[in-house]
C-alpha cells in the first residue's frame, strides 16, 4: 500500500483570466466563427463579382456608336432613267450606294478642315479606306430608306449610320491604340480622324435600342446584333411551358395529393418525380432530340420543340411546389366543404384548388424562370447556329419557324471569334437576368400579397 | 384539313353540346333545376367531355401513327437502287419527305397546279429549280425514284387526312349524340363527370412515368444501336477519344469520365468547406438580421443561368488564371480554358446548392442536444463539431452527394469553360472535356445520326444518367434515413 501522491496543485490564475487551456479553447471558438465569416464572404464576394463582371462588361451593349452624316442621293447613280421607278431603283444594288457614304464622310473631313491621310481616300471602286469606319449594313440600311421614300433621291438627306464595330469599341474603350497595331481592319490614322470628327458632332455614342428590339446579324457585323428575335422566340417557348406545364402538374398534383390511393402504383410516380427532378437538363436535350425531332419529325430549332423539352424539364419543379401548396391548405377546409354535402372533387376544384392558387403560381413563375435560363437542352435540338436575322411573320410561325432563345443567342456570341461579340453575350445576360429577376420579384409580390398563414 | 382547325371544330361542336346538353337536361325537369340529379352545368360539362374528348385523344395519336405508317409504305415501295452507295434509308426518306413538303408548299404558293405536282416528272422538268423558285432547298439532284415517292408519299398523306377528319368527324358526332341521349332528369352527371375529370387527372399524373420511358427507351435504342457498331467493351475500357467522321475513330469514354471527375472534384473542393461553414454560421452563429440578409442574397447564386457561369468561365475567370498561371505567370498554363477554370466556377454555383441544403439539415438537429453539450460547459464550436456536425453527418453527406451529381450533369460551364480535348493529365490546367460536353458537341455537328460518332453521344448520355440517377437515389435514400432518426 502507498501513499496516494497528491498532485502538485496547478496555479490558477483566477476566475476572470482564465487558463492556458480555456485560452486555447476561446482561441479555437473564435477561430471557428472567423471560418464561418469568411465563408459567408467568399459567396457574398462572389455574387458581388460576378454582378460586377456582367455589369461592367455587358453595360456597353447598350450604348452605340454612330456617323451622322449628310448624304447626297444622286439621281445619276440612283436612278439613272430618272423616272421614279421603283423596279428601277431596287435594280440598283447596295455595292452602289457606298461611294455616297464615302463621299460624305469626305465632304465632313473638308468641311471641318480637318488634316488626315484619308482626305485623299478613292470614292469609287470595290473598296475604299473610309469602308472600314462604317458598318457593313450601313449601305444596305441607307438603300432600305430610300426603297421606303423614293422621293430622297436627287435631294441632301442627313441620315444617321452604325459605326464599325472597332470604331465602336474605340469609343467605349475595348479597342486601344495598341490593340489595333495588328489589326487589319481599322488603322491609327482612322482613329486620329475619329477623334476630330467625335468633336465636331459627326461621331457620337447613343442608347442602343436596336440591342433589345434588333435582329442577329452575321459575324462581320458585330454592331447590328440584337436580342429582339430570341426574345420572341424564348417568349414563344415559354408560351408552350406555361400552356402545358401548369394545367399538367396542378392536374398531377391534384391526383397525387387529394385522390391517389396509397398503392404501388402511386409510390412509382412519386419516386419518378422526385428522381426527373434531378435528371440532367442535357439528359431532356437528348429525349427532345430522339422522340421529337427523330421520331416525330418535328422542325429543328422550333420554338414548339423546345417549349415541350422544357415543359417535360419544369414538370417536376412545378408538382413538388404544387403539392406542398396543396399541403398547406388546413383539413378543416375539406372536411368543412364535405360537410355542407361538396363532392370530394368539389370540395377540391372550389375550396382547395382557389385557396392554394398564390403558392401554385409562385411556384410556376419560378419553375419558368429556371426554363428561361436553360441553355443545355436547346443546344441539342438545334436552337444554336441559328442566325436568328428575321422576325417570325406571325403566331404560327412563332412557334414552329426556326428560332433562338435568350441563353442560346448569348452561346452563339460568346462562340464567335470577334471580340464585340462578347460585349453582345454580356449585354444579353442583363436583359436575361432582368426578365429572371422581374419574374422572381413578381412571384415573392404574389407570396406576400396572397399568402395565407394558417 | 389541318390538326389545328380540326381541333377547334370539335371543340366549338363540344361548346355547343354543352349547350344543348344543359338546355336538354332543364327542359326534361320541366325548367326545375331542383328536380335535377345534379347540378344543370355538370350536363353540360358531360356532353362537352364525351364530344371532345375522344376525338381530341383520337387526333393526337393519328398524328402520331400516321407519318409512321405512311413512312414505312413509301419506303417498302422504293426500288432497291436507290440505296446504291452509301445512301441510307433514312437519308433517302428524309429527301422524299422533303421533296413533297417542297411540292406541297409550291402548290400552296400556286407555283404549281395540284395536278402538275402530282404528275410532274423529271425526266421532263428540273424539279429541283422549281422547288428552289419557291425558296425550298434540296441537297442533291432528285432522281426519278425519289420524285415518284414523294409524289407517293403525298397522296398517301392526302388520303390519310382526308379519313382523319371523316373519322373524327364520326367520332365527335358519336360522343354528342350518345351523350345527349343519355342525358336525362334522372342521369347521374356530376357522378359521370367526376369519374371522367379523375381519369384525366390520372392521365397527367402518368406524364412523369412517361417522361421517365421516353428518356430510358431512346437512350437505350440508340445506345444498342451504336454497341452493334462499336463495341461495348473498347466503349467502357478504351483509352483513346478521337472521334473521326471519315472512320476509325476511337470512342473510349475513360478519357471524358476522368475530366468529368476531376472538374467536379475541384467544383466540390471549393463548395463544399465555403457552403458548409457557410451554413454553420449562418444557423449557429449569425443573428437574425444578419441571416435574413445573407441567407437570400447566397441563394441568388442559385437562381442565375448556367449560361451566365459559362460566360464568367470563359471571359473573366479563364483570363484571370492565364495571367497568373499562364506564359507570364507560373507557366503551367496553355489556354484560358482549362479543368481549373471549370472547376472553380461550377464550385461557385454549387456553393448555395450545399449550404441551403445543408443549413435545413443543421437546424433539424434537436435543439435539445445543443443545450445539452453547452450545459456541460462545451463552447459553440464544440458543440457544433463534436454534436451538432455527427448528428447531421448523412444528412450532410447526402447533400455532398446531391452536389456532385449536379457537378457531374452540368453541362455549359464545361462547354464554355473546360476546353474540348479529352486527355489524361493529372495537371489541373490542362483543358480536358467532360461527358457532358460531349454529347454536346457529337449531336451538334452535321453528322449524320446513323453514324457511330453521332450514336456515341446516346451511349455517354446513357452513362451520365445512369451514374446521376444512381447518386440521386443514395442521397435521397441517405437524407430519408437520417430524417427518420429524429422525427
Amino acid at each position: 500500500m502507498t501513499d496516494a501522491t497528491v498532485p502538485p496543485a496547478v496555479a490558477r490564475p483566477g476566475l476572470f483570466e482564465g487558463d492556458a487551456r480555456t485560452r486555447k479553447r476561446n482561441a479555437a471558438e473564435r477561430r471557428f466563427r472567423l471560418y464561418g465569416m469568411i465563408a459567408v464572404g467568399a459567396g457574398l464576394f462572389f455574387l458581388v463579382t460576378l454582378l460586377f463582371a456582367i455589369v461592367s462588361n455587358g453595360i456597353g451593349a447598350f450604348q452605340q456608336t454612330s456617323f451622322t452624316l449628310r448624304v447626297e442621293m444622286r439621281e445619276d447613280v440612283l436612278d439613272k432613267p430618272g423616272n421614279r421607278n421603283i423596279e428601277d431603283i431596287k435594280a440598283v444594288k447596295t455595292f452602289a450606294y457606298k461611294p455616297l457614304l464615302r463621299a460624305a464622310i469626305l465632304r465632313e473631313i473638308e468641311g471641318n478642315g480637318i488634316d488626315t491621310p484619308l482626305s485623299g481616300a478613292k470614292i469609287v471602286g470595290f473598296s475604299s479606306d473610309l469602308d472600314k469606319l462604317l458598318s457593313d449594313g450601313a449601305a444596305a440600311k441607307l438603300r432600305n430608306q430610300v426603297l421606303a421614300n423614293p422621293e430622297l433621291i436627287g435631294r441632301t438627306v442627313e441620315v444617321t449610320v452604325l459605326a464599325s464595330s472597332r470604331v465602336d469599341g474605340y469609343l467605349k474603350g475595348r479597342v486601344t491604340r495598341e490593340s489595333i497595331a495588328r489589326d487589319k481592319n481599322l488603322d491609327a490614322e482612322h482613329l486620329d480622324l475619329v477623334d476630330v470628327l467625335r468633336g465636331a458632332g459627326v461621331v457620337g455614342k447613343g442608347i442602343n435600342t436596336a440591342f433589345i428590339t434588333g435582329t442577329d446579324a452575321s459575324d462581320a457585323r458585330p454592331e447590328q446584333a440584337g436580342m429582339g428575335v430570341s426574345i420572341l422566340g424564348s417568349f414563344f417557348m415559354m408560351l408552350v411551358v406555361l400552356l402545358l406545364a401548369l394545367p399538367i402538374g396542378v392536374a398531377a398534383s391534384i391526383y397525387l395529393e387529394e385522390f391517389a390511393p396509397q398503392n404501388r402504383f402511386t409510390d412509382l410516380i412519386e419516386v419518378n418525380i422526385s428522381n426527373l427532378a434531378a435528371v440532367p437538363s442535357i439528359v431532356f436535350g437528348i429525349l427532345g432530340l430522339a422522340v421529337f425531332i427523330q421520331f416525330m419529325h418535328l422542325p429543328q430549332s422550333a420554338p414548339l420543340v423546345g417549349g415541350l423539352v422544357l415543359t417535360l424539364m419544369t414538370l417536376p419543379t412545378i408538382i413538388i411546389s404544387t403539392r406542398a401548396s396543396l399541403k398547406s391548405v388546413p383539413p378543416s377546409i375539406r372536411d368543412a366543404a364535405l360537410g355542407v354535402g361538396a363532392s370530394k372533387m368539389q370540395a377540391v376544384f372550389h375550396h382547395v384548388l382557389p385557396l392554394a392558387m398564390p403558392g401554385i403560381l409562385t411556384g410556376t413563375i419560378i419553375g419558368l424562370a429556371q426554363a428561361l435560363g436553360e441553355t443545355a437542352p436547346l443546344l441539342l435540338i438545334g436552337m444554336v447556329g441559328y442566325i436568328a436575322s428575321n422576325y417570325p411573320d406571325g403566331v404560327g410561325a412563332g412557334f414552329l419557324d426556326p428560332n433562338s432563345a435568350m441563353p442560346a443567342q448569348i452561346y452563339e456570341w460568346a462562340k464567335r471569334a470577334d471580340p464585340a461579340f462578347y460585349e453582345r453575350a454580356w449585354g444579353g445576360i442583363i436583359v436575361l437576368l432582368v426578365f429572371l429577376a422581374a419574374m422572381n420579384i413578381l412571384a415573392i409580390i404574389l407570396r406576400r400579397r396572397f399568402e395565407r398563414r394558417w | 384539313m389541318p390538326a389545328i382547325w380540326l381541333t377547334l371544330a370539335v371543340l366549338a361542336l363540344a361548346t355547343a353540346g354543352y349547350v344543348l346538353g344543359r338546355a336538354r337536361a332543364l327542359t326534361s325537369a320541366g325548367g326545375d333545376s331542383r328536380k335535377l340529379h345534379s347540378l344543370p352545368s355538370y350536363y353540360g360539362i358531360h356532353v362537352f367531355l364525351f364530344t371532345a374528348a375522344p376525338a381530341l385523344a383520337l387526333l393526337a395519336l393519328w398524328i402520331l401513327v400516321q407519318p409512321l405508317i405512311i413512312e414505312r409504305a413509301v419506303s417498302t415501295h422504293l426500288p432497291e437502287r436507290v440505296f446504291s452507295g452509301n445512301a441510307d434509308r433514312g437519308l433517302v426518306m428524309s429527301d422524299v419527305r422533303r421533296v413533297a413538303n417542297g411540292l406541297d408548299l409550291a402548290v400552296s404558293q400556286g407555283a404549281m397546279t395540284t395536278e402538275y405536282a402530282r404528275t410532274v416528272r423529271t425526266e421532263l422538268t428540273d424539279v429541283r429549280e422549281r422547288l428552289g423558285e419557291v425558296g425550298v432547298a434540296v441537297g442533291s439532284d432528285i432522281g426519278p425514284e425519289v420524285l415518284r415517292a414523294a409524289q407517293n408519299y403525298r397522296s398517301l398523306a392526302a388520303r390519310g387526312d382526308l379519313l382523319r377528319s371523316l373519322t373524327i368527324a364520326v367520332l365527335a358526332l358519336g360522343g354528342l349524340l350518345v351523350s345527349i341521349i343519355r342525358t336525362t332528369r334522372d342521369f347521374r352527371a356530376r357522378n359521370v363527370v367526376e369519374q371522367a375529370i379523375l381519369g384525366l387527372l390520372l392521365l397527367s399524373a402518368t406524364i412523369a412515368i412517361l417522361t421517365t420511358i421516353g428518356i430510358v427507351f431512346s437512350l437505350i435504342f440508340n445506345t444498342v444501336e451504336f454497341f452493334g457498331l462499336y463495341p461495348a467493351w473498347d466503349f467502357f475500357l478504351g483509352l483513346t477519344w478521337s472521334p473521326s467522321f471519315g472512320g476509325g475513330s476511337e470512342l473510349g469514354i475513360f478519357p471524358l469520365l476522368w475530366g468529368t471527375f476531376y472538374i467536379s472534384l475541384i467544383a466540390l473542393a471549393v463548395s463544399v468547406p465555403i457552403g458548409l461553414f457557410a451554413a454553420v454560421y449562418l444557423s449557429e452563429y449569425a443573428s437574425p438580421h444578419v441571416r435574413s440578409v445573407a441567407k437570400p442574397l447566397i441563394e441568388v447564386l442559385a437562381g442565375i443561368p448556367t449560361i451566365v457561369y459559362g460566360l464568367f468561365a470563359l471571359l473573366t475567370v479563364g483570363p484571370l488564371l492565364m495571367r497568373v498561371f499562364g506564359d507570364g505567370g507560373v507557366g503551367i498554363m496553355q489556354a484560358g480554358t482549362a479543368v481549373m477554370t471549370a472547376g472553380l466556377v461550377m464550385g461557385i454555383m454549387l456553393i448555395p446548392f450545399v449550404s441551403s441544403l445543408s443549413d435545413d439539415i443543421i437546424n433539424a438537429v434537436p435543439q435539445a442536444m445543443r443545450d445539452g453539450s453547452l450545459g456541460l460547459g462545451a463552447t459553440r464550436s464544440e458543440t457544433v463539431r463534436q454534436v451538432v456536425l455527427p448528428a447531421a453527418l448523412p444528412g450532410i453527406v447526402g447533400a455532398i452527394l446531391l452536389a456532385a451529381s449536379r457537378a457531374i450533369g452540368e453541362t455549359m460551364i464545361v462547354v464554355m469553360g473546360a476546353g474540348a480535348a479529352a486527355r489524361l493529365s493529372m495537371n489541373p490546367f490542362d483543358a480536358m472535356t467532360t461527358v457532358t460536353a460531349k454529347i454536346v458537341s457529337q449531336l451538334t455537328g452535321d453528322a449524320d445520326f446513323a453514324s457511330p460518332e453521332a450514336l456515341v453521344a446516346f451511349a455517354l448520355g446513357m452513362t451520365l444518367f445512369v451514374i446521376t440517377l444512381g447518386l440521386n437515389v443514395l442521397a435521397l435514400y441517405i437524407v430519408r434515413r437520417y430524417r427518420e432518426q429524429y422525427e
